[in-house]
């Protein structure tokens, strides 16, 4: 964490619950410090504190300890009209949408707008404006119950932009949704982003979710903040195991790697099986050619997983090396030297 | 038409007007019911209200003023009504000035209705999405916006469904306030009808009532249908 000016700066932050006589450690001293601009992610099973967290960020949940600086303002010294008034600056939107079912969609965009001292009229003009950003229009006099997930979300979205936030906190906000409205919601927020400008949270449990939009990310177990980067960071070079996990799920190599067990396709092949990641703009068919070309290795290629975040290539590849011993050997030291991430895989040892 | 009454009704017909006659009793049973649910209503909607907001996972939490409040509800509650009606008798007698009478009946039916609506109000509102609450204290609402705009008005059609049936209730009691002096229908089919037995007055009265449950049921109905989406 370079940077201390962060618009959300969340510095050591506890929170114990206290449950039937047994205290409950949610959050266990976190730090994080999100830039104006950033979509922050964080990423952890259910349970891992992930929830609890954010919440603390507008103070829906008070910590045991630490401090909590939104838009330099310490929210934690804050009176109780101050702290509701800081509120209005950052939205939030929820797993369970947690629209108001007596509003129309029109009424519930309208809620936030109450205390806003706009007139009717100014509010209508808002409301029109925000509907169309999220792109229900048409769906003004609809009650809740008579949409779908996605668009009750979406009518979420614009209930959270009201107030005209610099913030806005997604807490597993498409986790209740299919994978297609999903993808639609996060594109939503990731045109917030680059047209208004807002810093964006997110929370959740999917990898997907994090890469389609994220530019940072953190990883949570336990209640503990466990690695934090940029999102080619966290992709691209793992470190901790659960990441890797969300990476392996994400990238699919687990369930590759367990096929590729069962089928006892490697026995077969007498090979040896090595994992390449590499960022960047290194492309796989120059180095199978030349593995061949140099140490008369074949390089199989199992698996291959090539994506684009932010703009840059996120390749990981699985070959079976057959060969000479030690042809095999120097084939491996070759890759080494190439920027690029070699681990050889041990199908015994490596679980899932 | 005339004849058919007369031949099969005689005593009501005898008892239709005059102070202690039948449209005396039912102006008297819906004066009691209507008075009493105004103010046991107002009432337990503030308990009620209270209770939800300072219970544990409340927007207000207040441990000692919610147990407190949970123990008085409880406690006026298990009161049975006949019992109320002649212990707080000197109290009635020195807020509205007399024991019997409709007016008489007012107090006891305020005191033994509101702490049962009170409940009524607290499951209904406890049933209330707490998301939405929680989405309302992200946006910044003070608590006591939360109560008016979410509270009332996400839990109004179970508020309007309780108060049918509080209202019916209530009905119930004013008969049996009535017996002992309230006046009403209750009055009617007792004192009456019962005692003097004269069967046509007492199944007249009791048709009466079912009458008036209806209708409340039938418009409770018809507002929490309107309501909800």
């Amino acid at each position: 964490m370079a940077e201390q000016n962060g618009i959300i700066q969340l510095k050591n932050i506890d929170v114990t619950f206290a449950n039937e006589g047994k205290t409950i450690e949610a959050v266990k001293d976190v730090s994080i410090n999100v830039n104006k601009g950033d979509v922050f992610g964080v990423i952890g099973y259910s349970g891992a504190g992930k929830s609890t967290l954010v919440r603390v960020i507008n103070l829906l949940q008070k910590p045991t300890a630490g401090t909590v600086i939104v838009n330099n303002q310490n929210m934690l010294e804050l009176s109780q009209k101050d702290l509701r008034q800081a509120r209005r600056n950052i939205g939030m939107i929820f797993q369970h949408f947690n629209l108001m079912n007596s509003l129309t969609v029109y009424g519930n965009v309208d809620f936030p707008l109450r205390d806003s001292g706009l007139s009717k009229s100014e509010r209508k003009e808002k409301i029109d404006k925000l509907l169309n950003i999220v792109g229900l229009s048409d769906r003004a006099k609809n009650y809740p119950s008579q949409l779908s997930g996605g668009q009750k979300q979406r009518v979420a979205i614009a209930r959270a932009l009201a107030n005209d936030p610099e913030i806005l906190i997604s807490d597993e906000a498409t986790s209740a949704l299919d994978p297609k409205t999903t993808t639609e919601i996060l594109d939503l927020l990731g045109r917030l982003n680059d047209e208004l400008g807002i810093t964006i949270v997110i929370i959740t449990h999917e990898m997907d979710a994090i890469k389609q939009i994220c530019n940072r990310v953190s990883v949570m177990e336990n209640g503990r903040l466990i690695e934090e980067g940029s999102l080619l960071d966290i992709f691209g070079n793992p470190k901790e195991q659960l990441t890797k996990d969300f990476v392996n799920t994400s990238t699919h190599i687990g369930s590759v790697l367990d096929e590729i067990r069962d089928s006892g396709i490697v026995d077969k092949l007498s090979g040896r099986l090595i994992e390449l990641n590499y960022i960047g703009d290194s492309t796989n068919e120059p180095i199978v050619v030349e593995l061949y070309k140099r140490f008369q290795v074949e390089a199989n290629i199992l698996f291959s997983n090539i994506e684009r975040l932010q703009s840059t290539t996120v390749g990981i590849m699985l070959f079976a090396l057959t060969g000479d011993d030690d042809k095999v050997e120097q084939a491996i030291q070759y890759l080494d030297s190439l920027k690029v991430n070699v681990k050889e895989i041990d199908l015994k040892k490596e679980g899932k | 038409m005339a004849n058919l009454v007369n031949k099969f009704l005689p005593n009501v017909v005898a008892n239709w007007e005059g102070d202690n006659g039948f449209v005396t009793a039912i102006w008297q049973t819906l004066y009691m019911t209507f008075v009493s649910a105004l103010f046991a209503g107002v009432i337990g909607i503030i308990l009620g209200i209270l209770l939800v907001v300072t219970a544990d996972d409340g927007i207000t939490p207040h441990k000692k003023f919610y147990y407190c409040l949970d123990k008085l509800v409880n406690l006026f509650r298990s009161i049975p009504f006949i019992i109320l009606l002649a212990v707080i008798g000197p109290f009635t007698k020195l807020i509205v000035g007399q024991t019997i009478g409709p007016t008489g009946a007012l107090v006891p039916l305020v005191i033994g209705t509101a702490p049962f609506f009170a409940r009524q109000v607290q499951l209904a509102l406890v049933e209330v999405d707490p998301g939405v609450v929680e989405a309302a204290e992200a946006i910044g609402l003070s608590p006591m916006k939360i109560i008016f705009r979410v509270y009332l008005r996400e839990g109004l059609p179970e508020l309007i469904r309780s108060g049918t049936l509080t209202i019916i209730s209530l009905i119930g009691l004013t008969a049996m306030a009535g017996a002992v002096g309230g006046g009403g229908l209750g009055n009617m089919a007792i004192s009456v009808g019962y005692q003097r037995f004269e069967n046509d007055v007492t199944i007249v009265s009791m048709l009466f009532i079912l009458v008036l449950v209806f209708i409340i049921q039938g418009l409770g109905d018809y507002a929490v249908r309107k309501l909800e989406h």
